[in-house]
């Protein structure tokens, strides 16, 4: 268990997989004047797409069009 | 130079101050984003966004769309992104933008900060003063151990010789036993697997309910897959709390006292992030996390 001492994470210690959790399944969507959208991307990598629905099972919503 | 692609971090509110004194931004200073760039704010309707322009070549639609398929590519644009959010949000309220939010200039920005103004106003009032906290439980046992109680016949191993390379449960002679002894095995083992999964379950729910009274809202991720994670210990509980800044000792001390009391779980605390996973109101688990400081106050 660690307590980062003060401000922000410890660099580099933090798992990718915690990252991605919160980065994909959090954050404000904006919409519109955007190139693209994360969930218009058509993932071809397997793992990648075993990645993306593993964080995201629970909660398609975001991924939807608005 | 206002045209070109701006990669968009994290939405704060404008102080009125001078640009360099934007308290998130006072905090980027030395730290630099997804393409390396250095991170500035645009400022409109008393927000500003926090953000960066990044060449075409990889942010354009087409390239950002085959980069997105390299895993090395999205995990340095992925830990960019949350360097610069946690950053400039390590003492001062930052609204988390999804990764790989992409604009056109510095008046896609503008036009982004208008046309959510009143989704993030609320958000920012609601999150000030809050910091996210990630807390993981793992169940410690192995899902398919030996069965308590029931040395194998014959094995020279009593229940609790440490096994080395011999694992009981996947037995390699079968010949050894008849078949109905091997089934009447498999059942205790997986009877044996029911009980510890119910402890392992129930370790989770106190675990998750006693962090909720401490917490203002609270969000279960999905458990993570051991294949993204590289933990083989089945994840139980991934969660995430929103914590008032000033009760996170409090919140973290808890943490640590459930995990003395649940043995069949391990519990790892991760934090303080951005509030990243309570940036939409209607996604939180309300119902959960309202107990509001519930033996917290002392």
């Amino acid at each position: 268990m660690t307590m980062a001492p003060e401000g922000p994470l410890a660099h580099q210690q933090i798992a990718l997989v915690d990252v991605l959790d919160r980065l994909l399944a959090g954050g404000v969507v904006i919409t519109g004047d955007l190139t693209l959208r994360i969930a218009d991307v058509d993932l071809v990598r397997i793992d990648l797409r075993a990645l993306i629905s593993s964080v995201n099972a629970n909660v398609p919503s975001p991924w939807e069009e608005p | 130079m206002t045209d070109g692609l701006r990669y968009a971090y994290a939405v704060v509110r404008d102080t009125g101050a001078p640009e360099a004194a934007l308290d998130a931004l006072t905090a980027l200073e030395g730290v630099t984003g997804v393409a390396d760039e250095s991170v500035y704010a645009v400022r409109h309707l008393g927000l500003a966004v926090l953000a960066g322009a990044v060449p075409g070549e990889d942010y354009a639609e087409g390239p950002l769309r085959e980069r997105l398929e390299d895993m090395a590519w999205l995990e340095k644009m992925a830990r960019a992104h949350q360097r610069v959010v946690d950053t400039a949000g390590a003492e001062s309220c930052v609204l988390p933008v999804r990764l790989a939010t992409v604009c056109h200039g510095d008046e896609g920005l503008r036009r982004m900060l208008a046309t959510g103004r009143e989704r993030f106003a609320s958000a920012l009032d609601r999150l000030e003063g809050r910091v996210e906290w990630g807390v993981k439980a793992y169940a410690t046992l192995p899902a398919a151990g030996p069965p308590a109680g029931e040395p194998p016949a014959g094995a020279a191993n009593t229940a609790d010789a440490p096994s080395t390379a011999d694992a009981p449960s996947t037995p390699n002679s079968p010949g050894a036993m008849s078949g109905r002894d091997y089934l009447r095995r498999r059942k205790a083992q997986r009877q044996a697997a029911e009980r510890r999964w119910g402890d392992t379950e129930e370790g989770a729910r106190l675990v998750h309910d006693t962090l909720c009274g401490l917490a203002e809202q609270s969000r279960l991720h999905p458990p993570q897959d051991p294949r993204l994670s590289g933990i083989s210990d089945h994840n139980v509980l991934n969660a995430a709390y929103l914590v008032r800044r000033e009760d996170s000792a409090d919140f973290a001390e808890r943490v640590g006292e459930l995990a003395g009391r649940t043995p069949a779980l391990r519990v790892e605390l991760t934090g303080p992030w951005a509030p990243y996973s309570f940036t939409a109101m209607d996604e939180t688990s309300g119902t959960e996390g309202k107990t509001e400081g519930a033996g917290a106050d002392g």
